[in-house]
């Protein structure tokens, strides 16, 4: 045996520190503790059993998805020499000698300590059946559980999980990914008993079979079988069924592994854990124990992180403080413990009294939050609930007498829930009417629900939303990246940005009466701003406007919103230089990307009409690349399933045959959609065939916040459906009527008529004006029906705009769209025509015009569409023969 | 400068640096292994991850835009939006594709070299 004696220059002054476990919450604790101030001149001494530093166990299941041990890592690289950390992997602690104040570990080494933190965490249940020691059973705790795991499944077909709680459900997603045939056996009647109820794990259950699962609730393991090599051949069940399975992993919960606190006299729960107080501190004041093997105040063992994390840092903050206010306390002989302290707030601050365990996540893919008293065991509890069997949604609020909301279960759509646990922890009465929030979301017409400002905003860092609205307030924090930086809310996993920017928005339109809209997390201003930037400066390009005005590398927000800006503003051909690194998903190949990775393309055909040649040109050229063909709701044809390999090629031809982009693929003019008119028609008055192609030709390529449609009716029957479009004409015996602010889609709007009776140059004058003006005040993606709706002074301060020049700026808007029409382009012959442009039009860097492999179709009515999970289909590297694909084929 | 990506085997040369526009990413075949994205950021930095999007299975992340989201560089699926951290390959939206399995991009070790890429 052998002692561990360090000298030290002044043996009064540094004292050790003995943490035993390094875990999640033992990393947690020494983050924390190398925080204080205090923690200096003291010696840090970590006894592990793993053989590997502390690792993220909450991901545990990422390894199944390709992520290695070295991903899961938790202590940084330069941690643990930097603080002069002694981490001793490998070597856990054996037993604790109080009164000599010594650890002694596995391989007999004795190490001194003068306050001794235990973070042993917990072990997984195994129930006491028969059988669980054969080789093919499994825990699912550590990276050494999941690598067995997944070599065991290599050569494994089925496999069963017993437990269906949270951590059940992990290790059956594990499985599966392994492509294993999965059983889930659950003792209680339903899946995650703890957190959903009745109705929210008959959801879950569905979902989860959907997905191939197989899940046996009420049933117990009687024992695991094993066949004649000792291996496991499967499990009994108690209600005497036999599960055929070649792996079984145990996953029925957890056990505080409290052995050591045990064994040198501590108390310890009636269900297990080492009772320590708010402060996280023993019966023994120099002994302190954290995370699962601990039993909190509230009589509690967590088995979450997040509580975890909590005590830890309240430990941290125990040791320090009790050493900086009286040294004589922490590790000092003759100290009892605290009771009920000198204090309310004891020696550290903010104790750990209890946490919040409510929960939101993603289980094998399905959405499951439960927040509050999800089971309503309160007197008189009340459940408001809406559940649709048919898409697996269930969602329940418990309601008290009072009105307040207690807690709720949701499953499939955990919309709200960020809103909706605040209230329920804190036991707030509802400003909306119960039956509005419990509705899933898009069904809703209830606003949103004022938040109070005790709720917590960023869960990661435990900012809450006071604290926010004080950085802003308080301490002159102009921007979210003003309050990010002060308060560090937002700057952990992100999910409460979005949320960050409405409070500070909120408290500095208090403060200073200006309303905060900034874009993302890399610009504080809004669209409308950034467009008057740039044009008012003449930037042109993201660099530069992200330089002088935002921060960061930008986002899928900001970056497609300065490309539309730079392109209203006409600065060239959009996949040019810098801007080309800038377009969104569609634009970046100019065509329109579908489900399976290929794309559509849409010709422009100008009001709709077409020649029987150019009919039979686009027929040609679909035919020829085997594209799909359909008509869309703008009067046109759209062919579907070109590769990006395949669309100059495509486009080539079309140009050949006089057609032109027609932006399908942009934020820009769609189509000018017309009825035939007076030419024709024997209602109609006016020839709005003609004026829609006028349109159509003069704002084609206009870049906008949004799309933007129109149409033209010839007479008041309104064929065109012109008043569900952004501007919309109406032909009248006199002149034109324009609408504005329509709007079809999933939020429909009557349009708005702007002028009556205009001759056809007021009214060409009247959309140029309004659609720039609409340019330079929406925001991004902001339809002219919503834009107009938000508009202050409405459709009157439009009229004045637009009509009587009140902001003496038509003139501008007039140039601007002179020079829109004046610089137009049609944007593929201009790529076709630029071997620089065209270079991005490649499957494969390497493998230049080998057609994607990954992008398959199968033949449907006599036409392609493409193939589905598990369906084997073939590319379309050259014309492919659709079985069927004569028009012939096509009439029954 | 040609740029080489680590299959699990060996290096493959896949393409001249010049190929790759800051802030974007192209497509790469690897024989046997499958398609990986290959980006190159606004300082010249090299990412290669998996090209298929676990969210819609379909093989497009090269098409995504790359970003970042505070001191994270991000790639954002030209799909459904999804941000993954390109560090670790893990997604920042979601912790779970839609088929239960955890969302995270394969990294594929990736450099440059003196040379010039074989046409």
């Amino acid at each position: 045996m052998t002692t561990d004696h360090r000298s030290t220059r002044d043996p009064g002054a540094v004292r050790d520190l003995v943490l035993v476990g390094h875990g999640m919450v033992g990393q947690r604790f020494l983050e924390a503790w190398t925080e204080q101030p205090a923690a200096r001149g003291w010696r840090v001494t970590v006894l592990a059993e793993e053989p590997r530093p502390a690792y993220d166990r909450v991901h545990l299941s990422s390894l199944f998805g390709g992520s290695t041990a070295e991903e899961l890592a938790l202590c940084p690289g330069g941690f643990l020499t930097e603080h002069g950390i002694d981490l001793r992997l490998a070597d856990p602690a054996a037993a604790i000698d109080r009164s000599a104040r010594l650890v002694r570990t596995a391989s007999g080494t004795e190490v001194r300590y003068d306050v001794l933190v235990l973070a042993t965490g917990s072990v997984p249940f195994v129930p006491p059946v028969p059988g669980t020691d054969a080789p093919g059973c499994h825990v699912y705790r550590t990276i050494e559980d999941a690598d067995a795991i997944r070599a065991a499944a290599a050569s494994a077909r089925t496999g069963v999980v017993v437990g269906g709680g949270l951590l059940g459900l992990e290790a059956a997603g594990a499985l599966r990914a392994g492509g294993l045939d999965t059983h889930v056996v659950e003792f209680a009647p339903r899946l995650m008993a703890v957190q959903v109820d009745d109705g929210g794990g008959t959801a879950l259950r569905r979902r989860i079979e959907e997905l191939g699962v197989t899940v046996h609730t009420g049933v117990g393991a009687n024992g695991v079988l094993t066949g004649p090599d000792g291996g496991v051949r499967g499990l009994a069940l108690s209600d005497g069924r036999e599960l055929p399975a070649e792996l079984v992993v145990f996953s029925a919960g957890v056990r505080a592994r409290d052995q050591l606190a045990r064994d040198c006299g501590l108390p310890v729960g009636p269900r297990g854990g080492v009772v320590v107080d708010a402060h996280c501190r023993t019966e023994d004041p120099a002994i302190l124990a954290v995370g699962e093997c601990a039993q909190a105040v509230d009589g509690r063992v967590y088995g979450l992180v997040a509580p975890g994390y909590q005590m830890a840092e309240t430990a941290a903050r125990t040791v320090a403080g009790l050493v900086g206010s009286s040294s004589a306390r922490v590790g000092s002989e003759g100290a009892g413990s605290e009771g009920a302290g000198p204090d309310a707030s004891g020696p550290a601050g903010e104790g750990f009294t209890g946490a919040d365990t409510s929960t939101k996540l993603k289980l094998l893919g399905v959405d499951v939050a439960s927040f509050g008293d999800p089971h309503g065991t309160a007197d008189g509890a009340l459940d408001v609930l809406y559940s649709d069997s048919r898409s697996g949604v269930y969602r329940k609020l418990v309601i008290g007498t009072d009105g307040a909301l207690l807690g709720g279960v949701l499953v499939g759509d955990t919309e709200g829930y960020d809103t909706l646990r605040p209230l329920a922890v804190g036991g707030r009465p509802l400003t909306v009417a119960p039956e509005q929030l419990v509705l899933p979301a898009g069904f809703s017409s209830a606003g949103p629900v004022a938040l109070p400002d005790d709720s917590v905003l960023c869960s990661c860092h435990n900012v809450t939303q006071g604290a926010v609205r004080a950085a802003v307030r308080d301490q002159g924090c102009d921007s979210v990246a003003a309050v990010r930086k002060c308060t560090r809310a937002g700057t952990g996993c992100g999910s409460c940005l979005k949320r960050l920017g409405t409070v500070v928005g909120e408290e500095l339109e208090v403060a200073g009466g200006s309303a905060f809209k900034g874009l993302c997390e890399h610009f504080a201003h809004t669209r409308a701003e950034l467009y008057e930037i740039a044009r008012v400066t003449g930037v042109t390009s993201f660099t530069e406007l992200r330089d002088r005005h935002g921060s960061g590398d930008g986002c899928e927000i900001c970056k497609p919103t300065v490309a539309s800006i730079l392109a209203s503003l006409g600065n060239g051909h959009i996949l040019d230089g810098e801007q080309g690194a800038l377009q969104d998903s569609n634009d970046h190949f100019l065509a329109n990307l579908q489900r399976n990775g290929s794309y559509s393309v849409v010709p422009r055909v100008p009001g709709g009409e077409i020649t029987p040649e150019g009919l039979i040109a686009i027929g040609e050229i679909a035919r020829d690349h085997g594209l799909y063909t359909k008509i869309t709701g703008g009067q046109r044809i759209d062919m579907f399933g070109a590769t990006v390999d395949q669309l100059p090629a495509i486009w080539s031809r079309l140009v050949d045959a006089g057609f032109e982009s027609g932006h399908a693929y942009g934020k820009a003019l769609r189509t000018v959609k017309s009825c035939v008119g007076e030419t024709w028609c024997r209602y109609g008055v006016q020839d709005s065939t003609a004026l829609a192609i006028e349109l159509e030709l003069r704002y084609r390529g206009l870049r906008s916040p949004h799309k933007l449609k129109a149409a033209v009716s010839g007479c008041a029957r309104e064929c065109a459906e012109a008043q569900s479009k952004d501007f919309g004409i109406i032909a009248t015996s006199a002149g034109w009527n324009l609408y504005v602010g329509g709007n079809g889609g999933m939020t429909p709007r009557h349009a708005d008529l702007l002028v009556a009776d205009v001759d056809r140059e007021t009214l060409i004058r009247t959309i140029d004006r309004y659609l720039m003006f609409y340019i330079r005040t929406a925001d991004r993606l902001e339809r002219t029906s919503v834009w107009l709706e938000r508009l202050e002074g409405g459709l009157d301060h439009l009229r004045a705009v637009v009509i009587d020049d009140s902001l003496g700026i038509a003139a501008e808007l007039d140039e601007l769209m002179n020079r829109h029409i004046g610089a137009y382009q049609d944007e593929w012959a201009a790529t076709l025509a630029d071997p620089e442009r065209l270079r991005r039009f490649a499957s494969f860097v390497n493998a230049p015009g080998t057609p994607d492999p990954a992008v398959t179709f199968v033949p449907e009515r006599g036409q392609i569409r493409p193939a589905r999970p598990g369906e084997t289909g073939h590319t379309l590297n050259a014309p492919v023969l659709v079985a069927g694909a004569r028009p012939e084929v096509l009439t029954p | 400068m040609t740029v080489q990506i680590h299959d699990g085997t060996r290096w493959r040369t896949v393409c001249d640096l010049t190929d790759l526009q800051p802030g974007r990413g192209v497509a790469v075949l690897l024989p046997d292994t499958g398609q990986v994205a290959l980006f190159r950021g606004r300082a010249g930095e090299l990412y290669a991850v998996d090209n298929l999007d676990p969210f819609s299975g379909a093989p497009v992340l090269a098409r995504g835009l790359l970003g970042s989201r505070g001191d994270r560089p991000t790639l954002i699926s030209p799909m459904y939006k999804q941000v993954y951290d390109l560090t670790d390959g893990r997604c920042l939206d979601e912790d779970t594709a839609p088929d239960g399995t955890p969302a995270v991009l394969r990294r594929w070790p990736v450099r440059a070299v003196a040379g010039e890429a074989a046409a």
